[in-house]
């Protein structure tokens, strides 16, 4: 059975049976390689994509529960967003691994809260782990991208 | 200082590597060679172009620096890049970089003597060789204007990638480049006076990768793609130590996508077209059994308490490692305090689990892969093909972070993958992926380790003696890296060299190493990430009982000591973070200081208990002294992720084990620092002209003690075993 998904405005019709998780479809399939496999279990956020403007965990996602519903992943954004902009401007990556999945959380959080407080950053970004630490610089870029006062690490 | 990884001195001798040489390679007559040009053995002649193994230009000027040394998130790549382009005087803003490929004589690292990255040895190693590199280049461009213009070389500069002689004569790289690239190479290419330098030092030292690490490229080992690729998982032993006996493929051969199923010394590896019907066909194995007559079947508190006899019993196998002054009634004394310390094993959980890609037809062998150690990852497979070691050809990719674990000694998953990838056989490229679960569970922990410390306390309240037993595990024994060597020195560093020594009259300190079938390894800083807790958490129990404030109680010991970098570190931290002036709310200031890999940090954090009891840092402060700091910012970074990934360490992290089998198989069990709990974080590095030393670990280990110091002020008694938060 075929499923017609619609990705960063493309349809594909995808032949992967209806339970296989998306992420599997977009690295295996589609070669979309952008979105990670961190867990498998929906508990580091690595895989994140947007469904209809929200993030979901594409590890835990059917492709069969997603007919019909517009996704996004980290290359539908095209390296244009103005998260995207901050991230390179504060050099958030370290390893890089979760970055993917970290700013389709942020670029949903800042649609969402043009201006998030510290809190509503916690509250939207503490599903997605990143073990190189870079916390402090995700919720710089986060600020700065917002149009918020952001002040990087200090260096004396 | 910690030890380096250097063959010579560790245990790697002459003879091993001959005797493995021998080994992967039949009969072999070897003279008198390094060890490395053993290990070259076998590699093709490189053409690196005109400007060697580290500078390459392409034809429209753009400089590619080759780094040496594989990037996993510390900026090492972006920082050797600096050096050449500074030396070099090219547009920083247009240098490119390429990670080297495994090539042990042309990529040694200088400080071990083996291609690998390890030991926060990058700039330290390199920054010598990577400032010839571009001084070398920068020469050859010169003399290539100077000939063409029929000027001095003394009359010509360089700036941004542009060669400029007299009467306004300039040319760019691009277009002095077919005349360059004919010039000799100098043999001693003149080195800028440090104080000259633009780039090195400055703001505009931008990570190179952080655009590609935006916008989702494919970078890492995991977004491989080859055509004809197939996927590989394996089915592992559940215990350490357990042997498969006998397994029913039936059912999992029939899962749609799955190619073929068989037996490897680690597993079953079940072989598909893709990543999701390989796990789908490995859920599928039928009647597996395992023979766990070697299995380690305690659990971590069977261990544990193990460690604690043998820690009691003088008769153990104690190996010295720091002695001085009479013992034997030091402690006789009215004075004497007893500490002890548990540590649990650790899991790296990088974010991108192990993998690896292969290719192997009849006793070729080719990788795609974030190669740590390329030297032992080619020494290692050469035997499992039959090869050379540089026969092995292996392509760097971006690594998904390793915080030590894919510089494994044995090469654990890449033998596996090349073991798949040869039964599977005729040059199809294999991708051997390890789910999150596989990672967590497959050991190579931060080893458990139990420290049992007594200190005879003088008259003014500072020590006069002090006993030290350490019980843990080592990884290096019987290694490759480590020999036949007594002392495995990774086990104490930061006990041994303790800059307290020096103050203290008389030190026993001895260490056991009892065995386990359960794996361990190196991880982010090393033995540091228990010693810089066991001294700096002492230390300030120390300082409580004699009512001495603990930044007072150090600096009157760096004093002693002599520890000068230790006591500007600690005063630049202490001033930063405002230590003395009282906090509100129940928020307390703790402070640790400790030297790994050649560099000194100090943290002081803000710590309170929230109201469910678990330890919050709201605020932290790092300082360290790594000499040169090339790129500032990035050393920022380092100081800020290193924080974290200790802290995570310190409040979360355990590996645990209940009749042998390890309890946490992924995030939801193996809890992690995230964005809610971690704190703001100012850095702060110490201005030095001094040879650059290590960075990307030396920041991990001291938040650990620090937020125990601040548990001790706040009133919450001493911290004797980790983690903070008890699961």
């Amino acid at each position: 059975m075929t499923t017609q998904l619609d990705i960063n405005g493309k349809t594909y019709p995808v032949a992967a049976d209806p339970d296989t998780p998306l992420l599997w479809v977009l690295r295996d399939e589609l070669h979309l390689t952008g979105t990670k496999y961190g867990c498998g279990i929906a508990a580091c956020g690595a895989c994140t994509v947007h469904a209809d403007g929200q993030p979901i965990r594409s590890c835990q996602a059917p492709v069969g529960s997603l007919a019909g519903m517009k996704i996004t992943t980290i290359e539908g954004l095209n390296g244009a967003h103005p998260i995207q902009a901050a991230w390179v401007k504060h050099d958030v990556p370290q390893c890089g691994y979760c970055q993917s999945g970290q700013i389709m959380s942020a670029v949903a959080l800042v649609k969402d809260k043009p201006k998030p407080t510290d809190a509503e950053i916690d509250a939207a970004m503490a599903g997605n782990i990143c073990r190189c630490g870079a916390y402090p610089r995700i919720r710089a870029a986060i600020k700065d991208a917002a149009g918020q006062h952001a002040s990087s690490a200090k260096v004396a | 200082m910690n030890a380096i990884l250097n063959p010579d001195k560790l245990g790697l001798t002459r003879r091993d590597a001959i005797v493995t040489a021998t080994v992967a390679g039949g009969a072999l007559a070897i003279g008198a060679c390094s060890p490395a040009q053993v290990l070259a053995m076998g590699a093709p002649d490189a053409d690196f172009g005109a400007f060697g193994p580290f500078v390459r230009i392409a034809p429209d000027g753009t400089v590619t620096a080759v780094s040496k040394h594989i990037e996993f998130g510390q900026g090492t790549a972006t920082g050797l890049a600096a050096v050449v382009a500074e030396e070099m005087d090219a547009d920083w803003d247009k240098v490119t970089i390429d990670l080297a490929p495994g090539n042990t004589k042309a990529y040694a690292n200088t400080l071990m003597g083996i291609q690998g990255t390890g030991g926060s040895t990058a700039m330290n190693e390199a920054w010598t060789q990577m400032r010839q590199a571009g001084a070398a280049a920068r020469a050859m461009f010169v003399q290539a204007a100077a000939d063409t213009w029929k000027v001095a070389p003394a009359d010509i500069t360089v700036k941004n990638g542009v060669v400029h002689g007299p009467g306004g004569k300039s040319a760019t790289f691009a277009e002095l480049l077919p005349a360059a690239a004919k010039v000799a190479p100098p043999q001693k290419p003149v080195l800028k006076d440090p104080k000259d330098f633009t780039l090195i030092g400055t703001a505009r030292v931008t990570r190179r990768d952080s655009r590609a690490k935006s916008t989702g490229a494919p970078l890492f080992t995991q977004d491989v793609h080859e055509p004809g690729m197939l996927t590989a998982v394996v089915l592992h032993s559940p215990r350490f130590g357990g042997k498969l006996k006998s397994f029913d493929a039936a059912a999992a051969k029939k899962v749609s996508g799955v190619v073929d199923v068989f037996e490897i010394p680690t597993g079953v590896a079940v072989v598909a077209q893709n990543t999701y019907a390989a796990r789908k066909g490995r859920e599928a194995l039928t009647n597996v059994q395992w023979d766990d007559a070697k299995a380690e079947m305690r659990s971590s508190d069977q261990i544990l308490a193990a460690y604690k006899t043998m820690a009691a019993d003088p008769k153990a196998d104690w190996t010295a490692f720091e002695t001085k002054g009479d013992a034997t009634t030091a402690f006789a004394g009215p004075n004497v305090q007893h500490f002890t310390y548990d540590f649990p094993y650790l899991a790296h959980a990088a974010m991108e689990p192990m993998n690896c890609v292969a290719w192997v037809d009849g006793n070729k062998c080719k990788l795609k892969f974030a190669s740590q150690i390329p030297t032992l990852d080619q020494m290692n497979l050469a035997a499992v093909v039959g090869t050379l070691p540089g026969a092995i050809q292996i392509e760097t990719l971006y690594a998904g972070g390793s915080f030590g674990r894919r510089g494994c000694i044995d090469s654990d998953y890449v033998v596996e993958c090349v073991r798949i990838a040869k039964q599977v056989g005729g040059n199809k490229p294999v991708k051997l992926v390890w789910t999150r679960e596989d990672d967590m569970t497959g050991g190579r922990y931060r080893p458990m380790a139990h420290h049992d410390v007594q200190v005879a306390v003088g008259a003014d309240g500072y020590p006069v003696a002090w006993r030290h037993r350490v019980v843990i595990q080592s990884f290096m024994k019987g290694t490759a890296m480590g020999g036949m060597a007594k002392l495995d020195k990774l086990t104490v560093e930061g006990v041994a060299g303790s800059p307290y020594f020096k103050a203290i009259p008389v030190v026993d300190a001895q260490v056991a190493t009892p065995t386990s079938p359960v794996t361990t390894l190196w991880w982010r800083s090393v033995g540091a990430t228990h010693t810089a807790m066991v001294m700096e958490h002492t230390l300030d129990q120390l300082a409580m009982k004699a009512k001495i404030d603990p930044v007072a109680y150090r600096r009157a010991l760096y004093t002693k000591a002599g520890a000068d970098k230790h006591l500007k570190v600690l005063n630049l931290a202490a001033e930063k973070a405002g230590w003395g002036k009282p906090l509100k709310d129940g928020w307390a200031r703790g402070v640790a200081v400790h030297e790994s890999f050649g560099s000194v940090c100090a943290n002081v954090a803000e710590v309170k208990r929230d109201k469910g009891g678990e330890p919050k840092v709201r605020r932290a402060i790092s300082v360290i002294d790594c000499g040169v700091a090339v790129a500032p910012d990035q050393v920022a970074a380092q100081l800020e992720g290193g924080l974290n990934y200790g802290l995570s360490a310190g409040l979360f992290g355990q590996i645990t084990l209940k009749d042998g089998l390890v309890r946490q198989t992924n995030f939801d069990g193996y809890r992690v620092l995230r964005m809610n709990e971690a704190p703001a974080i100012e850095s702060y590095i110490v201005p030095s002209a001094a040879h650059p030393t290590g960075v990307g670990e030396p920041g991990t280990p001291v938040i650990i003690p620090a937020v125990a110091n601040a548990l001790l002020a706040g009133g919450h008694g001493a911290t004797t075993s980790l983690p903070f938060v008890k699961s």
